[in-house]
């Protein structure tokens, strides 16, 4: 929930003055135009909105490939850890703005900016839970691995990852929820998305745009979210009956 | 068939080693048991052995060839290996966790499935009920018999075997010794097995290594090690009452034959008969089987008061627990005490009966061994 929350967050924050002028103006029909605006337009939000999505998903596949496998190899190398740790922090505290400029002298302006914005900003969640998920394993379930003959490949495959898989997976939500904000943001640099609706309204102090793009914004971050619980749901159930050694 | 010479583990930090110069040779077919206090060496030792720990110094030989030489995954899938924590895989079912040694080795799928539906028989799981369990809905017992299972399912000529039996209670931990040696007795493995507790190794060991800030004291069969300990270190681990101690080297087959006793009799006696025998019982009770010598229970003189029926099988009562005839007379002893009574029926693998012991028998052993 406060993940969803810290999304809406950003999403208001870049909307800025538009909502906030919206909430003080207490204009009654801003709704009737927002609904309006959104039966007119409704391809383009549509289309705006699966772009966004593309962006997310896509984000999410290399930043999960990137930190999943970053995680397993500091779970290896202990001197190693705290310095990448170290590194993923900083990555997640820079401003979302600040981040995406600071890519566009790098990769131009457009989608690729901002997937790489993406990508850098969401590693920390899941190289930290996959780290700890994997160091946090009873060391004598490891040992007994190794003890029977298991090679170290072996036993990362077969006991570590499924075992470290519902924090890893705890990490990836965060993650993912994350993502949604700022790739409304991402917009900025060309990576299109509903983002574009929210910055063009703003722009034009057209607010029923600003809104569209912010309601598109929340379903799919809702969506994402109990897509994740769900499936959490699902790993505890079964993991009840499996866990608690 | 083992021969550890010199061997020696200093940890990184430490100044003192946790193994120091150990000298030690297992026979094939041997249980050679490590015994001392918590923190001695013995798990050390162990994970030398299977190169979980790499030694600082000295040899380990296996059929004379040297471990240290050898390539540690090959040397681990030929060695069974039950660690101290059991180390269950508690996403795995019971059948995935005994199959990892074949699973590694590759084995096909069927022989696979066989070895491990008779090795779960072995250790007294039934496949059929608990192959698709998860570890955690098994009781503490379960788990080890788990572990001793996974251990063995491969045939590893060697075992390594780190306080196999801990985390029981005092019954369940007895009941997994007097199987682990019926089994034992069949497939005579050279094991090497770890325990804090002098009275498991008396009762498992073929010989008992005891250790003391790593290093070894005495090695010896448990019947010298009590009538010759090497040192005052030992001879205050075996402890004052050596001669109970005895009570564990001997089965309680080897005395039966020995007692003699009324016989039991059938559930269909009359009432006459019945008095008879309970008069002539020193237990002034007598024990009632069913036509295949199966034990149904016992009769005492206050139920033939207040019987119930014609025949014996009509009150005879229960009895709470009985012992098996490959269990040591300290077993019995135990269940004696557990079950507050003078004398314990004694019952074969198919819980047919076998005769009954009594304190008394007990005493006339101690009393012969001092
Ligand atoms: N992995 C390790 N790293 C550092 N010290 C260890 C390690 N394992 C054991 N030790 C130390 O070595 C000594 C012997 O331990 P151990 O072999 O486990 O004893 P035991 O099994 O007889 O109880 C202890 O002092 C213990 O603290
Ligand atoms: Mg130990």
């Amino acid at each position: 929930m406060d993940q969803l929350l810290g999304m809406a967050f950003d999403v208001f924050r870049a909307a800025g003055n538009g909502i906030e002028s919206i909430a003080q103006a207490g204009d009654r029909g801003i709704i009737a135009h927002t609904i309006d605006y959104i039966s007119r337009r409704s391809d383009l939000i549509l289309e705006l909105m699966l772009e966004h999505l593309w962006l997310v998903v896509l984000t999410l596949i290399i930043a999960v490939t990137i930190s999943v496998t970053v995680g397993i190899i500091i779970s290896y190398y202990e001197s190693f850890a705290q310095t990448v740790l170290g590194i993923c922090q900083v990555l997640m505290v820079i401003p979302s703005m600040a981040m995406l400029a600071f890519m566009v002298p790098l990769f131009g302006i457009g989608f690729t900016t901002g997937v790489v914005a993406l990508v850098l900003y969401s590693l920390l969640p899941v190289v930290r839970n996959t780290y700890t998920g994997i160091r946090e394993l009873d060391p004598a379930i490891v040992e007994a691995a190794k003890g029977m003959g298991m090679t170290e490949r072996r036993i990362l495959f077969k006991i570590k990852i499924p075992l470290a898989r519902p924090v890893i997976m705890a990490g990836v939500r965060t993650a993912a929820v994350m993502m949604i904000g700022i790739a409304a943001i991402a917009a900025y640099v060309g990576a299109g998305g509903l983002g574009e609706l929210i910055f063009s309204g703003i722009s034009r102090g057209h607010q029923p745009m600003i809104i569209a793009g912010a309601i598109g914004v929340s379903i799919i971050a809702i969506a994402f979210d109990y897509l994740f619980y769900y499936g959490e749901k699902r790993f505890s159930v079964e993991g009840s009956t499996r866990e608690g050694n | 068939m083992i021969k550890l010479e010199g061997l020696t583990k200093v940890f990184k930090g430490h100044n003192i080693p946790a193994v120091k110069d150990l000298n030690l040779e297992v026979n094939e077919g041997d249980v050679c048991v490590l015994v001392g206090p918590s923190g001695c060496g013995k798990t050390t030792t162990m994970k030398m052995i299977n190169r979980l720990y790499e030694p600082t110094g000295g040899k380990i030989y296996i059929r004379d060839e040297d471990v240290l030489q050898m390539d540690p995954i090959k040397l681990r899938l030929d060695i069974g290996y039950v660690i101290q924590e059991i180390g269950l895989f508690p996403h795995m079912t019971i059948y995935e966790n005994i199959a990892t040694v074949p699973n590694e080795k590759q084995w096909p799928k069927d022989q696979v499935k066989e070895k491990v539906d008779n090795v779960m028989s072995l250790v007294g799981l039934d496949p059929d009920v608990f192959k698709n369990r998860y570890p955690s809905a098994l009781s503490g017992g379960q788990r080890q018999r788990v572990g001793v299972a996974r251990a063995m399912v491969s045939d590893p000529s060697i075992m390594l075997m780190d306080e196999p039996f801990g985390a029981v209670d005092p019954i369940t931990r007895a009941r997994l010794q007097n199987e682990f040696l019926r089994i034992q007795e069949r497939m005579d493995k050279t094991i090497v097995f770890v325990t804090h507790d002098i009275d498991e190794a008396i009762k498992m060991s073929d010989t008992i290594a005891v250790m003391k800030e790593g290093q070894l004291v005495q090695h010896a069969t448990p019947s010298d090690l009590l009538s010759a300990p090497a040192d005052e270190f030992v001879s205050n681990l075996v402890g004052r009452n050596r001669s109970i101690k005895r009570l564990h080297l001997i089965r309680i087959s080897e005395i039966l034959e020995d007692v003699d006793r009324a016989p039991a009799i059938k559930d269909d006696t009359k009432e006459e008969e019945v008095k008879k025998r309970l008069d002539e019982s020193d237990l002034r009770t007598v024990i009632v089987v069913d036509r295949d010598n199966k034990l149904k229970g016992v009769v005492g003189v206050n139920d033939l008061k207040r019987k119930t029926g014609e025949v014996a099988g009509d009150y005879y009562q229960e009895v709470s627990d009985t012992v098996t005839d490959d269990a040591t007379l300290n077993d019995a002893l135990s269940v004696m005490l557990e079950i507050g009574e003078g004398y314990v029926a004694v019952v074969n693998e198919d819980e047919k009966y076998q005769g009954t012991i009594t304190l008394g028998d007990l005493l006339n052993v101690v009393r012969e061994e001092s």
